[in-house]
Formats: C-alpha cells, sequence, structure tokens
C-alpha cells in the first residue's frame, strides 16, 4: 500500500510535467497546426532563468516571475522570427523549423550561462511528508497543485472570456474565424506565448526535485509529444490524461516490473492505445479533407 | 538533352556527384565524409520514399537502421556468421520486422503514426541498450571487417566507393519505383487518400510496400555504418538519430531524390565545418537549419532547382 | 559578464581560426590533438577536460613550450556520440596530421577511436573509465582515469571492513553505469559482498523513488551502492533520504566533482565513495607527494574557470601532463618514439596518482591511487584517515 502510493505519487509528480508540456503542444497545435519541438526548451528555460536570477539574489518568486516572462519573449520570438514567416509550409517543414530552432535555444543557454545541473530549493522545506507509508517530497504537492490550477485558469480563460472563445474559434476554423473579424494571427501568437508560459512554469515547478540543465528539453519534448499524442493532439483534457497516464506508468512499471523497461513499458502502451483508439484517448475525429 | 528522360538525368546527377569528388579527394578524411554521406542518403532516400511519396512520416527508422548495424555485428561475433551473410540476414530481419508492425501500426495517420513509429524506435533502442549479454550495451560492440574476394574491406576509400555504389543503385531503384504503378499510386494516396480510395487504390497496401521498401534501405545503410566503423552503439537508434534522418529529408527536399543526398550532405558536412566555431556550433547549426526552411522551403534541390527555372515547375 | 564582448571574442577567435588553417605549419610547432565530449550526456566529463586541455597548452606555450617548441592543440566536441568521435579522430589524423591524441571522454567514444589511432600508430591517452580500453593492451592506446574495476573493489574492500555484507544496487543504464555495474558483480564476492537486489534508472530520469522503494523493501540489506555518473546519482542520494533510506550510501569516482554536493544537498552527508586525492588536496599531509600537484591543478582551474574542480578535468591535466614530459624525452615528433615514451612513464605524480606505465600496463594506477571518500558538513573528507 505504502509502496503503491510511493510510486503513484512519482509517478503524478513526473506525469504533471508531461501534461503541461502536452498542454503547450496542444496550445499551438489548435491555434496554428503547428507541432512545437521546442517545447520542452521553454521548461528549460523556466529552470534555468530562475536558477539563475535567484543565485543573483533575486528572490525565488520574482526569480520565477522574470523566468516565466522571459520564456513568453522567447516564445513570442518563435513565433514572429520562425513560424509567422512560412506561414502556408508544410506541417513537416514547420517541425522542422522548430526542431532548428530548439538548437539554436538549447546552444545558446550554456554561451549565455553553463553547461551545469542545476537545482532550486523546495518551496515548502525539503523535509519529506510521511503520508500511509509513503515518504513524498512538499514539492510534489507544488507540482501536481501547480498543474490543477494551470488546467483550471485554461479552462475558464478558453471557455468564458471573449479572447478564448476567439482561441477556440481560431482552432476550429481559422478561415471561419477569420470572417467572423477575429484577428487570428494575434490568436497564434498568444497561443505561443501561453504555451511558453506554462512551460516555464513547469519548469520552475519541478526544478527542485529533477534538477535542470540546458539539455533537459529533447526528453521531455518527447515525452510530452507522445503524451499529446496518446491523449489525442488537439484536445486540453487530452493532453492532461497523456501526461499523467504516461508518467504513472513509468513510475508503476519502474516500481512494479523492472526498470529497466519502464519506458518500453509506457510506449507498449501508447501503441496499443492508438491501434485501438487511433485518434487517441479523447478521440477527436479527423476529417480527411478531400 | 531531352533524349535523355528526366529520370535518367537525375540518375546521371548522381552518379557525377559520386564519382567526381571520389577523384579529387585530398585524404582520407573527405573519403570517409564523401562515404558517411552515402551511407546516410540510402537511409534518407527510402525515408523520402515514404514521406515525400507516401505522406507518411516515421520517427523510429533509427531503429530499423541499428537493426541492420547490429546483426553485422552480433551473428558474426556470436554465430561466427560471415559478415556480408550476417548484413544481409539484417536487412531482411528488419524488413520482416517492418512488415509485421506495418500493418497494424500503418492503420496510423499523420502525428499519431509518428507517435507510434517513434516508441517503436525506443523500443528498439532500449532492447540494445539492455540486453548487454547480446548487444554490449551501452558502449557497443565491436564488428568483424568484412572481406570479398580477399580483400579486408577497411579504409575509408574501399568504403567511399562501396557506399557510393550502393546509393547509386538504391536511388535507381527508388527512381523506377517512383515511375511505376507503385509509384503513381502511391502519389496518388499522398495528394488525397479519399481520392485515391475511390480510384480503387487501397491504401494500406501501398503504405505497407513502401514502409517496408524504407526499413530495408535504412537497414542497408546501417549495415555499411557497422562494417566501415567496425562498431556499434545505442546511439544508431536513438531517437536523435531518427529525428536526424527526417531533417535530411525535409531539409533536401521531400520527394527529391537529388534532394535526399543533398539532404544528408548538409547535416554531415555542416558540423564539420562548424567545429571551427567552438561552442557556436549548436547555436548556428540552429540557425542554419532555419534559414534553409525559411527561404527554400520545398527543400535545398527543388528549392534551388525552382529558383533557376524560375518557378517553372 | 559582458555577452557582447564574448560574442567579439568569438568572432575574432574565428576570423583566426580561418587565417591559422590558411596559414602553412611552421617548423617548430608540435600538433596535438583531442577530442571530449563537451555537449550531450557526457558534457560534465567532457567540458572540464576541453577547459583544462586548452587551459594548460595555453600555459605550457607561454612558459616555452616543449624543448622550445610551441604546441598547436586541434580540439573537438563528439557530442557523445561515437561515430562522430570516429571522424574528428580520422579528421586529427588525416587533416590535422597531430603526433598525439589525448580525449575519449567516454569508453564508448574512446572505444570507436582506438582502431584510427592503432592503424595510423599515434599514440593516445583516453580519458574514460572502463577497462577494455587498456586490457587486452593496445600498443599505442592508454588511459589516465581509474578502471571501474577497481572502484568497486575499494567500495567492496570498504564495505567488508565495516562488516557490511548484504548490499543492494541501483545503477545508471549509461555506459559508465552499466559498465561499473557489470563489474562489481564479477567482484562482489571476492569481498564476500551479497548483492540482495539489483534497480536500474535511464540517464534522463528525473526520479528513482520507485526503484529505491523496491530496494528499501529488501530484508537485511546493509548498504546501498549506486554505479552511475552525472545527476542521477544526485538524484538517488535525495530520494534515498526522502525514503528514510538510512544504510550507507556509496557512490561512484563517476559523482566527484563538487557539484554532485551541491545537487545533492543534505542528503549527501555521510555519503562514501572512491576518489582521487584532488578532491582533499587541501585537506592531504604536507608529506603527500600528490599535495602539490592536486592543489596546484584545482588552484588553476577553479580560478581559470571560476568552477569547482572535478576529477574528469583532472584525468585531462595527468593525460596531457603524460604526454607532454614523454614529448620532451622523445625529443622531437616522431609518433612512434612518443609511445614508447609515456610507455617509459615512471614515478609520473598526477591528479589521480602515481603512474607507472609498462608495457604490459598503460594505466599505471594501483589501487591506492584511490581513496576513499566521505561527505561530511558538505566538504570532502578522506574516510580511511580516520
Amino acid at each position: 500500500m505504502g509502496d503503491l502510493l510511493q510510486f503513484a505519487v512519482s509517478g503524478l509528480t513526473v506525469g504533471s510535467v508531461y501534461a503541461l508540456v502536452a498542454l503547450g503542444f496542444t496550445l499551438i497545435y489548435n491555434a496554428s497546426e503547428v507541432v512545437n519541438f521546442a517545447q520542452g526548451e521553454f521548461v528549460m528555460i523556466g529552470g534555468m532563468a530562475t536558477v539563475f536570477l535567484y543565485a543573483l539574489g533575486l528572490p525565488l518568486p520574482v526569480a520565477a516571475l522574470l523566468a516565466v516572462v522571459l520564456a513568453v519573449v522567447v516564445g513570442l520570438m518563435l513565433h514572429t522570427f520562425v513560424i509567422a514567416p512560412a506561414r502556408g509550409a508544410d506541417a513537416v517543414t514547420l517541425i522542422i523549423l522548430t526542431i532548428g530552432a530548439s538548437l539554436v535555444i538549447r546552444g545558446a543557454v550554456p554561451i549565455l550561462y553553463d553547461k551545469q545541473f542545476h537545482k532550486l530549493p523546495g518551496f515548502s522545506g525539503e523535509d519529506p511528508i510521511r503520508l500511509f507509508g509513503a515518504a513524498i517530497q512538499p514539492q510534489a504537492f507544488w507540482v501536481i497543485g501547480g498543474m490543477i490550477l494551470v488546467v483550471l485558469a485554461l479552462h475558464f480563460f478558453l471557455n468564458h472570456t471573449r479572447f478564448g472563445r476567439a482561441v477556440i474559434a481560431t482552432s476550429v476554423s481559422p478561415m471561419a474565424a477569420k470572417l467572423v473579424g477575429i484577428n487570428t494571427a494575434l490568436v497564434v501568437g498568444f497561443s505561443f506565448a501561453v504555451s511558453a508560459g506554462v512551460g516555464a512554469l513547469a519548469g520552475i515547478l519541478v526544478t527542485p526535485v529533477t534538477l535542470t540543465s540546458y539539455d533537459v528539453g529533447t526528453i521531455l519534448a518527447l515525452k510530452g509529444f507522445a503524451a499529446a499524442v496518446l491523449g489525442g493532439i488537439g484536445s486540453p483534457v487530452g493532453a492532461v490524461l497523456g501526461g499523467l497516464l504516461v508518467g504513472m506508468l513509468e513510475a508503476l512499471s519502474a516500481g512494479l516490473i523492472s526498470s529497466s523497461y519502464k519506458d518500453a513499458a509506457a510506449f507498449i502502451t501508447i501503441i496499443l492505445v492508438l491501434l485501438v483508439m487511433p485518434n487517441g484517448l479523447a478521440g477527436l475525429k479527423h476529417i480527411e479533407r478531400v | 538533352m531531352s533524349a535523355i528522360s528526366p529520370r535518367y538525368r537525375t540518375l546521371l546527377a548522381i552518379l557525377a556527384l559520386v564519382i567526381l569528388p571520389g577523384l579529387v579527394m585530398p585524404s582520407t578524411f573527405y573519403y570517409r565524409i564523401g562515404a558517411l554521406v552515402f551511407i546516410s542518403a540510402i537511409a534518407v532516400i527510402g525515408l523520402n520514399l515514404l514521406m515525400g511519396y507516401a505522406g507518411q512520416v516515421s520517427l523510429g527508422h533509427a531503429g530499423f537502421f541499428a537493426i541492420g548495424g547490429y546483426a553485422c555485428a552480433i551473428l558474426p561475433a556470436r554465430y561466427g556468421t560471415d559478415p556480408l551473410l550476417a548484413a544481409l540476414a539484417g536487412i531482411v530481419l528488419a524488413g520482416l520486422l517492418a512488415f509485421a508492425v506495418g500493418r497494424p501500426i500503418l492503420r496510423l495517420r499523420g502525428h499519431y503514426l509518428a507517435v507510434g513509429t517513434l516508441g517503436l524506435g525506443l523500443l528498439i533502442g532500449m532492447v540494445l541498450t539492455n540486453e548487454v549479454w547480446l548487444t554490449g550495451g551501452p558502449d557497443g560492440m565491436q564488428v568483424q571487417r568484412a572481406t570479398v574476394f580477399g580483400v579486408r574491406l577497411r579504409s575509408a576509400e574501399h568504403w567511399y566507393w562501396i557506399s557510393g555504389t550502393i546509393m547509386v543503385l538504391c536511388a535507381w531503384i527508388a527512381a523506377n519505383l517512383f515511375d511505376s504503378p507503385t509509384g503513381r499510386a502511391l502519389r496518388a494516396l499522398r495528394d488525397s487518400m479519399v481520392a485515391a480510395e475511390v480510384m480503387g487504390i487501397r491504401p494500406s497496401r501501398y503504405k505497407l510496400i513502401v514502409f517496408v521498401i524504407s526499413a530495408v534501405y535504412a537497414a542497408i545503410a546501417g549495415t555499411m555504418l557497422a562494417l566501415f566503423n567496425g562498431l556499434v552503439t545505442p546511439d544508431n537508434a536513438s531517437f536523435l538519430h531518427s529525428v536526424e534522418l527526417v531533417t535530411m529529408v525535409v531539409i533536401g527536399g521531400m520527394g527529391s531524390l537529388i534532394g535526399s543526398i543533398v539532404g544528408a550532405a548538409v547535416l554531415i558536412i555542416l558540423p564539420q565545418v562548424l567545429t571551427i566555431f567552438h561552442e557556436y556550433e549548436t547555436l548556428l547549426l540552429g540557425i542554419l537549419i532555419i534559414l534553409f526552411m525559411l527561404f527554400l522551403r520545398q527543400g535545398i534541390a527543388p528549392g534551388l532547382a525552382g529558383l533557376f527555372k524560375g518557378r517553372r515547375a | 559578464m559582458s555577452i557582447v564582448k564574448r560574442l567579439a571574442a568569438a568572432a575574432a577567435g574565428a576570423s583566426l581560426a580561418v587565417l591559422a588553417a590558411a596559414l602553412p605549419a611552421s617548423a617548430a610547432e608540435l600538433r596535438i590533438g583531442a577530442f571530449v565530449s563537451a555537449t550531450g550526456p557526457a558534457s560534465f566529463l567532457g567540458e572540464p577536460e576541453e577547459k583544462t586541455i586548452k587551459h594548460y597548452v595555453e600555459e605550457i606555450n607561454k612558459s616555452g613550450g616543449i624543448n622550445g617548441d610551441t604546441i598547436k592543440l586541434f580540439i573537438y566536441d563528439d557530442g557523445g556520440d561515437a561515430n562522430k568521435a570516429r571522424t574528428f579522430a580520422t579528421r586529427l589524423i588525416e587533416e590535422d596530421k597531430v603526433v598525439a591524441v589525448v580525449g575519449g571522454s567516454t569508453t564508448g567514444t574512446t572505444m570507436a577511436a582506438v582502431p584510427v589511432f592503432e592503424d595510423a600508430q599515434v599514440p593516445f591517452i583516453s580519458l574514460a573509465g572502463a577497462v577494455v580500453i587498456v586490457e587486452p593492451v593496445k600498443k599505442f592506446t592508454f588511459k589516465t582515469p581509474h578502471t571501474d574495476r577497481m572502484a568497486c573493489e575499494k567500495i567492496f574492500d570498504d564495505m567488508k571492513k565495516r562488516g557490511l555484507t548484504k548490499i543492494g544496487m541501483i545503477s545508471g543504464t549509461d555506459g559508465f553505469g552499466k559498465s561499473m555495474r557489470d563489474e562489481c558483480v564479477k567482484v562482489n564476492a571476492k569481498f564476500g559482498v551479497e548483492i540482495l537486489g539489483e534497480e536500474t534508472y535511464g540517464p534522463r530520469d528525473s526520479d528513482m523513488t520507485a526503484q529505491l522503494t523496491n530496494l528499501k523493501g529488501k530484508a537485511g540489506m546493509q548498504a546501498l551502492i549506486n554505479p552511475g555518473f552525472g545527476q542521477g546519482p544526485a538524484i538517488v542520494t535525495r530520494n534515498a533520504k526522502q525514503l528514510g533510506i538510512n544504510v550507507p550510501l556509496y557512490q561512484s569516482h563517476g559523482v566527484a566533482s563538487k557539484s554532485f554536493i551541491d545537487l545533492a544537498g543534505d542528503a549527501a552527508e555521510g555519503v562514501r565513495l572512491p576518489a582521487a586525492a584532488l578532491l582533499v588536496a587541501d585537506k592531504l599531509a604536507d608529506s603527500d607527494p600528490q599535495k602539490k600537484i592536486a592543489l596546484g591543478y584545482k588552484t588553476t582551474y577553479e580560478k581559470v574557470t571560476g568552477q569547482p574542480v572535478s576529477t574528469f578535468g583532472g584525468h585531462a591535466y595527468d593525460g596531457l601532463m603524460i604526454l607532454v614530459e614523454a614529448m620532451k624525452r622523445a625529443k622531437g615528433a616522431d609518433p612512434k618514439k612518443i609511445r614508447d615514451e609515456i610507455e617509459a612513464t615512471k614515478g609520473f605524480i598526477g591528479t589521480a596518482g602515481i603512474f607507472n606505465m609498462s608495457a604490459t600496463d598503460h594505466m599505471g594506477l594501483g589501487l591506492d591511487a584511490f581513496r576513499m571518500l566521505e561527505i561530511r558538513k558538505g566538504d570532502w573528507t578522506l574516510a580511511d584517515a580516520k
């Protein structure tokens, strides 16, 4: 029982990060059909920038806030200088562009800062909380709670604000959205900004648990993308579900089956799920355009 | 001029790309780079068939690449097989695996297929990393040299000509495939799955054929790199290697044979050139990829051809 | 730090490099090659190695070079990729025409490059750990770090002394972790140590509580050993504390830099590991022959880079200096003579220990080169000097 809870918390913590990365993929994908492989770099920027600013002596919350702002700026730059000029390009071409962008970001960090691993202090200390035989880092609650808050905030924003509805309209049909007077370019730029901010936040929350360095982005992009697709690409709910599921599968198989093959268990499950549900868990039907 | 069909013009150009530099290479290092370009190009031509002609993206082709390579390492070392026979076995094995998993996995479309193949590649990589008794683990495994007619193939110059020849052959087969009824069916599929189905083309069958061919091409490249290097590591199967192959296809030009070679050449030669910039290497590589994609959206080969022809196509 | 300034410097450096490439080689110039994994998963090995080699080559040149000849250094980043390492090895031999090479941060990149140097008959001093590099002996290949087998033996020996015989093992699935794990399971019986349970984690894993929970459940476990390098061992150490695993934790020489203590924080308290004297340079007895060298390197490295010293950079220092000494004795640029002189290295005091190479031993370190360290109050201390 204690062991299972231990595995589950570990899975939920890591899964929350995957979920936020997957959510970032989804936001951008919905607004622009771009699969942004630089999504993991936002997580890295969040963690690394906070570490850097915190080391300069800024209070942690200020450092974190500035890190999110920095990530948002990078997200907007990515949109303005890389994605927007390529409007109308092939989907795969856009992916390669984002891969190029991720190389630029990953290449820049060691020049501006360093290649070392870094940590942040736990937000509520580092003494584990004992719960039903499991020992849980307080930071785990920050990560999981932060993920839930982000999801709720996004949900509220998308469904209950005017601009949020414009975002949804754009994702359903950019053409129709344009026709009813929505500034779709603004919506796309906005989605890059939010997605960068969400990624950075994930990076900040999780750095006290998992440490960070200039090259943590790749693996997160990979897992987050897989999670977004598992959930059904384009579905925010699916992205969160997918992320949590991948995290849980990894932790449970590491604990119960074999730690050497824990990633295998996750990906075998993903493949099997997709074979049964070819449009992911949320099952959005993709309509083939003739 | 017009007596030669465009297909043969392309093949002649590829032949020239192999022979002319081969005559003037100043040192073994250049032969090695040349051979690496041709070897990657073989995998890229295969992947380009899948991406450019059939419109399917795979993020797992490094897995097939590695199966070819590891067959060359494992079979001779553990069972005393001749290296060339082992290479053949690896290629067949990769083809069979592609055939077996292709049926279910190709039902997935677009990004779903990308993740399915990504998972497949990761699984292959994990087996190679973890099963130390068979594969030597994360540090990889030595590969016995192949011997042809009593000559041990080890110099980069040998491999330059071998890989060049095989690449030309692979390009020739790909070009023929493109002009065959299968090729036309594939193009119809890429342009519109629904329309193709209406015309009576069974998408699943053609997708499977091209998936198997592309896996075989990747495995051929894998065996050649293994025999050339005398070493295989699980890096061959890594996600990053899969992404590198896809990037080569797109940068060179989807659906372009010459583009496949150009794409491979760019991503293999660039890092060598960029070494003079030391820590700015990664940054500059990223910037160059972005610039290529922004200004030559169709890829370098078709993009440049378009510029010269003044957008006739 | 001014970014503009650094960019300008880099641009100037790049144009100089282009210029230099265009100029013919001067006569009094010794060409030395290096390839390290300055980026990629092994960058925390390659980065200090790169900085060390670059700095010391500069320093040697400033103080008159080798017998009056200056060293021209060619250094490349292989990103931890074996295929790239081999390409750079070929480039060093064919293009840069180097007479000797130091490098190969990982066993994978080293083994990929070895055949190139053996074929070209150019001496190569590897900076990677595994035994296979020098066993069997290859004529032109040497190495400076202690082997992973020695690390296992040192750890098991210490366990035996403390009466710890039933242990759990958690290792990384990267080359370093896997190779050391394999060596440990070969020699544990010799020391009467029994491995009750084994777990692994991937090089990029960020949470090992699941694996450690399983090990915690093994009845009678008296100690934990963690073959691995990079950030993984720091996370293992933190997770072990989080779970309340109170048995002694042994890390490997793969964590031997101060950043491990920083990353693991309080959890690092009491952790033991075998490592070179370099980490405790300032705590060595004044009579210790290694003190002067180790302290000198530590001070220089920390001053030049602003980062804490690691044994990885130390291995690069040892490699470069053994080579430089050999080249001084060889009096010329003949690779074969240099090789013979490297093999003849006797009593060379380095950061990792005192090297005595021979035709049958291309590493030249004994088990006594390892010190058993314990982390106390956030700093390394000598565990066996009690």
